[in-house]
């Protein structure tokens, strides 16, 4: 059949709306898993053992299981319940929710590395220890996980093409739909992929960026 | 419900044949780009980093369907199971890359000079001097990537691999049950994890020197 990339500018329009839907959904997710992964730390760390060991037993099967399967379980499992989301809503939570609770594993490791002299002298000023860890400990704890936590980030980027499966039409999807149309397979999946790949290079910029920041501040 | 059990297990089979063999591939693809970043070649040296920059920088998925769909537009033409192992082996190996360079690197420089000074060539210093070291560095590491391997075998499922998640999507349109279909996937996916996370853990505490 051979290549014929001029076919590609007709449909330009179509695949552009895919890279900002993928924007926006990694975006919402990202900000979800940052906020997630705080909330999962703390219960992880300072909940009551009854709480505290179902919720390590759910973490640890959102870490031992695919993406794509919870991506499913989400959206088909709750339909199941009587809960059904749009498949974007269902897939900015699959995917917020799974690298949450990696997020979670940082911030755990981050807050047990804040010096304790910091916790104590916040309750010695009279800051009660939900205060003392909101306004002193998790600060600092987040500021020492920044740079792990932007690379799931940038993981979460390229994860958010699964959920195209479920129907998001992002950018994978787009490229699926025209696809559809065009039966060019390989010019438009890889016109995806270098979408993908810029949007990728654009993050790593930002990081960079964010982490000179965070090592002048110190 | 019964009736499943059979097909999961024949599903969980797949998914580990898929899991060793793109390990085996990923692990051949890694190597050799590990070594050909370290090349004194510059054309190795760029050809290396962009492999890894570009399988890095893109989604699995879209890696996948590239091969699988757009693969007999320029001639390759590959059943589903083979473009997955390929197509993920692939994708694997940039990651593994990453890996064996940091463990071949972070050797200290002293060891190679040495090696050299006593008259290894440059190939017997690494196989016999630097690389029996950094290996031991290596395994929790690739460990971590196998681990994220296993997952992404998943992916094939997209392209209708009868393999564990594909099978779970299967039977939910026969069942009407996804929490128990995706369910039963989800602990046989754990348990392949859990057993690999052990057998990785076992062989680290093997090689090291204590």
């Amino acid at each position: 059949m051979g290549l014929d990339f001029s076919v590609v500018p007709k449909y330009l329009d179509i695949i552009l709306l895919g890279c900002a839907y993928t924007v926006g959904i990694t975006v919402a997710a990202a900000v979800l898993s940052f906020f997630g992964g705080i909330v999962f730390a703390v219960i992880a760390l300072y909940a009551p053992w009854i709480i505290r060991q179902p919720f390590r037993l759910v973490a640890w099967m959102f870490m031992g299981t695919p993406l794509l399967l919870q991506l499913f379980l989400i959206y088909f499992g709750l339909v199941q319940v009587g809960i059904d989301l749009p498949a974007v809503v269902a897939g900015i939570i699959g995917l917020g929710l799974h690298f949450a609770v990696y997020n979670s594993e940082l911030i755990q490791t981050a807050i047990l590395s804040v010096d304790k002299g910091q916790m104590e002298a916040a309750r010695t000023l009279g800051l009660s220890r939900g205060e003392a860890l909101r306004k002193v400990v998790i600060p600092q704890a987040v500021r020492d996980v920044i740079p792990p936590i932007s690379n799931n980030m940038i993981a979460l980027l390229k994860d958010s093409a699964l959920v195209s499966v479920i129907g998001v039409s992002e950018l994978t999807l787009s490229a699926q739909r025209v696809i559809g149309k065009t039966y060019r397979p390989f010019e438009f999946y890889l016109l995806a992929a270098a979408f993908y790949y810029v949007i990728n290079l654009g993050m790593e910029w930002v990081q960079r960026k964010i982490e000179r920041r965070i090592s002048m501040s110190r | 419900m019964l009736k499943v059990y059979p097909f999961f297990l024949e599903a969980a089979w797949l998914t580990i044949v898929l899991s060793v063999l793109t390990a085996v591939l990923g692990l051949i693809c890694g190597t050799l780009a590990a070594f050909a970043r370290l090349s004194r070649f510059a054309v190795l040296r760029f050809t290396a980093a962009a492999y890894v920059s570009l399988f890095r920088g893109t989604p699995a998925l879209i890696q996948l369907f590239i091969l699988y769909f757009g693969g007999p537009q320029i001639g390759i033409q590959l059943d589903a199971f083979e473009a997955g192992v390929i197509g993920l082996g692939i994708n694997a190996g940039a990651y593994m890359a990453e890996t064996i360079r940091g463990g071949i690197i972070s050797i200290d420089k002293g060891q190679r000079e040495a090696a050299r000074t006593l008259g290894l060539s440059h190939w017997q210093a690494m196989h016999k001097i630097i690389l029996p070291q950094a290996a031991r560095l290596m395994v929790r590491p690739l460990g971590v990537n196998l681990n994220m391997l296993i997952k992404a075998t998943a992916l094939v499922a997209a392209i209708s691999v009868v393999e564990l998640t594909y099978t779970a999507q299967r039977y939910i349109g026969s069942t009407y049950k996804p929490f128990e279909m995706f369910l039963l996937a989800g602990v046989l996916y754990m348990i392949i994890i859990y057993v690999t996370g052990r057998g990785v853990a076992w062989l680290d505490r093997k090689v090291q020197i204590t």
